[in-house]
Parts: structure tokens; sequence; C-alpha cells
């Protein structure tokens, strides 16, 4: 019991990052039809404006969590405006935008590299501090800044998207770009909010990742791989699904952990990934397209 | 026509590709009050025609203009805040979005009416009412036609631009549309319709377009098109020449 009890925790403190990075992958997919592969180096680079924020220039770690989130969310902006807005204009096509944003993800890395190493760094919280509620639960104080953080973040974010018009319509977007833009949304505006969306939670997800760990160059390239997979899980496009299937997936991760070598858990993500779209193709919250 | 033309489309050439125009000088006037209906064979450029006039393909020729105001090449919501609403064909909701939601996109340029409009609109389609917090998703065919012109009234537009709504309903839902239309018409909307269903689009019809390779075929009142055995002959079916055209749908039943 107490065994599941840890790795619930562990399993939830990573699926709280993999959830809020998962959401801005997943609404970028929806709305621009962007695989978006340098999402996961938007996330490194806001663990590297927290560390130089926080390690650096010696600030409270809550001014690098801020400053995180407006790096990566000005870095969302100017990318759309300087690279996507004029490709999508031109007509390129899935794979283009693909490959595109392969490229991007190698020039943000290679940018970190060049100006922050590539040595390891950690930010300047206590790894050791842990509270024992009760018998062999454990529970450490940068599990409680993760889950809390990103719990807070998802439910804010999940609230704007069911109850704003701005999130009502993202998701109406996400679901038609044509429709939504004859009915009279201002889409370029709402792709505007939905990069500052996912810009932003991308940094928070990065600043968490490196509280959670450590901080490499490759952080968020590795963490990219379960974030894919959360947002298939989830279903495609949907943000709701995103979240569900980011916390699933860290928690399915971990509790592999009792049975199997820890070595092997990211394979285990992939095997739920499996065996949920053989029974529910679209996703756990996609939906069937028969049009 | 003693009314004044409100929505005017002259001399349209373009298509979807560099090069290759679907439409090829294609005209359409519409006056105040007026239900304006185009009908044509598969590949005449009709709902081209309905994406040139919303905005959604870039014209090589040709202006369009809504109550004088040139709307040439407009973003599709700036036609919209104009007072023109669009329904395309397929793809016409917003299927994860609940009625309600939808609705509300639909209100977006109009906030301060939202409310008003809102309520317009479940008394217009009372069985939308019952299905508000459904997904548009899990609608029926003729219910998600309903939610898509719902939608589209939402910002109480002028014009309304239907492209096919009765295209695979079922043949009860088809003249649930058809005697919407005509509702929607009598509250005073001008209507441009884009019909395949012919016989039934033209009974309605102040006036008829036929368009046939990007251009205007015939075009003139919609009765008198339904009885031109020409017309009759190529669009309505060689059997149906020379018969007396259907009464129009009665209103409101």
């Amino acid at each position: 019991m107490e065994e599941f009890l840890n790795t619930s925790i562990n399993g939830l403190s990573s699926g709280a990052i993999y959830a809020l990075g998962a959401i801005g992958l997943s609404l970028v997919y929806g709305i621009l039809k962007l695989v978006n592969f340098a999402h996961g180096d938007f996330m490194t680079l806001g663990g590297y404006v927290a560390f130089a924020v926080n390690v650096s220039a010696g600030m409270p770690l809550v001014v690098a969590f801020l400053a995180a989130l407006v790096v990566v969310a000005a870095l969302g902006v100017a990318l759309e405006v300087a690279i996507w807005r004029p490709m999508r204009r031109k007509g390129a096509g899935v794979m283009q935008l693909l490959l595109l944003s392969i490229g991007l993800a190698f020039v943000i890395r290679n940018l970190i590299l060049f100006q922050w190493s590539g040595a390891t760094r950690s930010l300047d919280v206590d790894q050791f501090q842990a509270w024992n509620p009760f018998g062999d639960v454990v529970i450490t104080r940068i599990q409680v800044i993760v889950i809390v953080t990103a719990g807070v973040v998802l439910v804010g974010v999940a609230v704007m998207l069911r109850s704003t018009l701005i999130g009502k319509s993202m998701r109406a977007l996400s679901d038609s770009f044509d429709l939504a833009e004859v009915s009279g949304v201002n889409t370029r505006r709402i792709v505007l909010y939905t990069w500052v969306l996912a810009g932003s939670l991308a940094g928070l997800a990065g600043v968490l990742a490196a509280v959670y760990t450590t901080l490499t160059p490759n952080t968020g390239w590795f963490l990219l791989l379960s974030i894919f997979a959360a947002v298939v899980l989830g279903g495609i496009g949907n943000a709701y699904g995103a979240l569900v299937g980011g916390i699933v997936l860290g928690l399915a991760q971990e509790w592999s952990t009792m049975v199997i070598q820890p070595t092997y858990k990211e394979a285990v993500g992939f095997v739920v990934l499996i065996l949920v779209l053989l029974v529910r193709p679209q996703g756990i919250f996609g939906q069937a397209r028969t049009l | 026509m003693s009314a004044a033309p409100v929505l005017v489309a002259q001399g349209l050439v373009g298509g979807y590709v560099p090069e290759v125009d679907i439409l090829r000088g294609c005209t359409l006037t519409a006056s105040d009050g007026e239900v304006v209906v185009v009908i044509g064979p598969n590949g005449a450029g009709k709902s081209t025609l309905a994406k040139a006039i919303f905005g959604l393909i870039t014209l090589r020729e040709g202006t369009v203009t809504l109550r004088g105001d040139d709307i040439t090449g407009a973003a599709p919501h700036q036609v919209t805040s104009k007072g023109m609403s669009y329904v395309p064909q397929v793809a016409n909701v917003f299927g994860s979005l609940t009625v309600q939601e939808n609705l509300e996109i639909g209100g977006v340029l109009r906030r301060n009416l939202m409310r008003e409009r809102m309520d317009a609109m479940m008394s217009l389609f009372p069985r939308l009412g019952e299905r508000r917090r459904q997904r548009a998703g899990t609608l029926s065919g003729g219910e998600r036609q309903m939610l898509a012109m719902a939608r589209a009234l939402m910002p109480d537009p002028s014009v309304l631009l239907l492209d096919e709504p009765s295209a695979g309903l079922a043949p009860r839902a088809v003249g649930e549309v058809f005697d919407t239309v005509a509702e929607i018409n009598a509250a005073g909307v001008t209507i441009v319709m884009i019909e395949q269903n012919a016989r039934r689009a033209l009974a309605l019809a102040d006036r008829g377009y036929v368009l046939e390779g990007g251009q205007n075929r015939f075009e003139g009142p919609g009765p008198s098109l339904l009885t031109d055995p020409q017309v009759a002959e190529l669009y309505l079916g060689g059997a149906g020449a020379g018969e007396r055209p259907e009464p129009p749908p009665r209103v409101g039943s």
C-alpha cells in the first residue's frame, strides 16, 4: 500500500509535467495542424531561463517561474509571426511544417548549448527536504512544488477552456478553423493567444522538470516522446484529453516500477498507449470522425 | 425588383489554385428581402461562387459589394461583421462543442446581443433548446443543419448565404430546412441559396440563377425558370420538363 502511494506521488509529479507540456502541443496541433517538434525545446528553454534568474542572478524561484513563462510565451508568438504564419500563407502542408519544427528544435537546443554549455544544472531548491505523513510514505518538497503548481495551473487552464469565450474559440478553431473564421472569430488573434498559452505552459513544464530532476540541453527533447504519447492517448487536438493523457501516462509509468525495472517505464507508457488505442483508436477524449 | 441591391457580385474570376479558374465571370445580385437561388450541374462552380462571395478564395477579377461597401478580398470575419453570414455545405457545426457553445461562437461579434439572440434562436429552433448541452457531433443531420443556420443567424445578419442546406438530408428534414429558410426570409433576412434540389429551391425563390462552367447560363424569376423548358431539360431532369411546378412549401408548419 505504501509502495503504491509512493509510486502514485511520483506518477502524479511526472504526469503533471507531461500534462502541462501536452496541452500546448495538442492545441497547437489541433488548431494549426502543426506537429511541433520544437515544443520540447521550448520546455528546455523555460528551464534555462529559470536557471539564469534563480541561480545565475540569485533571485527567488517564483521570479524564475514567471520569467520562464514570459520568455517562452514570447518565443511562441515571435515564431508564429516570423515563421508559421508566413509558411501557412504560402500553403505549407503538415509535412513541411513538421520538418521545419524539427529544424527549429535543433536550432533552439544548440543555442541553449552555446549559451549555457552541456553541463548538468539544477535550480536552487532543497532536493532532500521531505515529509513522512505516515508509515513509509514519503513526499518531497520538490514533489509538493510540482504537484501544487501544476494542479493549480491545470485547473485554471481547464476552466479557461470550458468557460471563457477565448477558451471556447480555441476549441472551436481546433474543431474547424474555417468555420470559426466564417463565424466571425478573429482567428489570427486566437492563434496568437494559443501560442501564448502553449508557450507559457511549456515554459512552466520546463521549470518544473528542472525542479523535479536536473537540467541539460536535452531535458525537453527526452520528455517530448512521452508528451506525444500523452497527446495521442488523450485524443489528438483535444486539450482536456492531453491533460488526462499526461497524468494517466505518468501514473502508469511509475506504477509499472512496482513490478518491473524502472528502466523500462518509458516503454510501459507506450504499451499503455497501444492498449488504449486498440480499444479507442480516437484516444480517450477524441471523437470518432466519420465525415 | 424595386428594392435596392444588397449584395452585388460582379464578373467574378478565380479558383482554388493559380492558373485554374473555376469561376469565369460569374455575376449575382440580391435585393433586400429576396430569396435568390443558384442552381447548376455538378462542377458548375456553385459552391465556389459562395466561397468567393464570402472571401474564402482569392479572386483574380471581379468585385463583391455588400450595401455599397466593397468587401472583395476582405477576411471572412470582416464580412460577417458587415452583416452577411455563411453556412458551408459540410463541416458546418463545431462537433466537439455543445449546441450552446456553437451559438456562442456564432455570436462572438455581437457579444452585447448574445442573450437576446440566443433566446431568439431557441424559439426559432425549439429542438436546439432541448439539446442545449448536447455536443453538436451527436445531433442528427437535420438538427445539425438547423444548428448551422442558427449559428449563422446569431450575429443578426441581413444576408444569409446558404451552401446546399438540403444536401444529404432525409426527405422530411429537407422539407423542414426549406420551411425554415422561408421563415427566416419572412423575418426580413435576404437569402442567397446554392442548391442541388433545384425544383424545391426554385419554387421558393424570387429569382434564380443557373450556373454552368463558372458562368451565368440563365437567370430570371424563380417560377419562370422552373417552367422554362430549356432549364427543365438541362437541370431539372428531362422527365419533369413541362410539368407544373410543385407549390411552394407552407411556412411555419
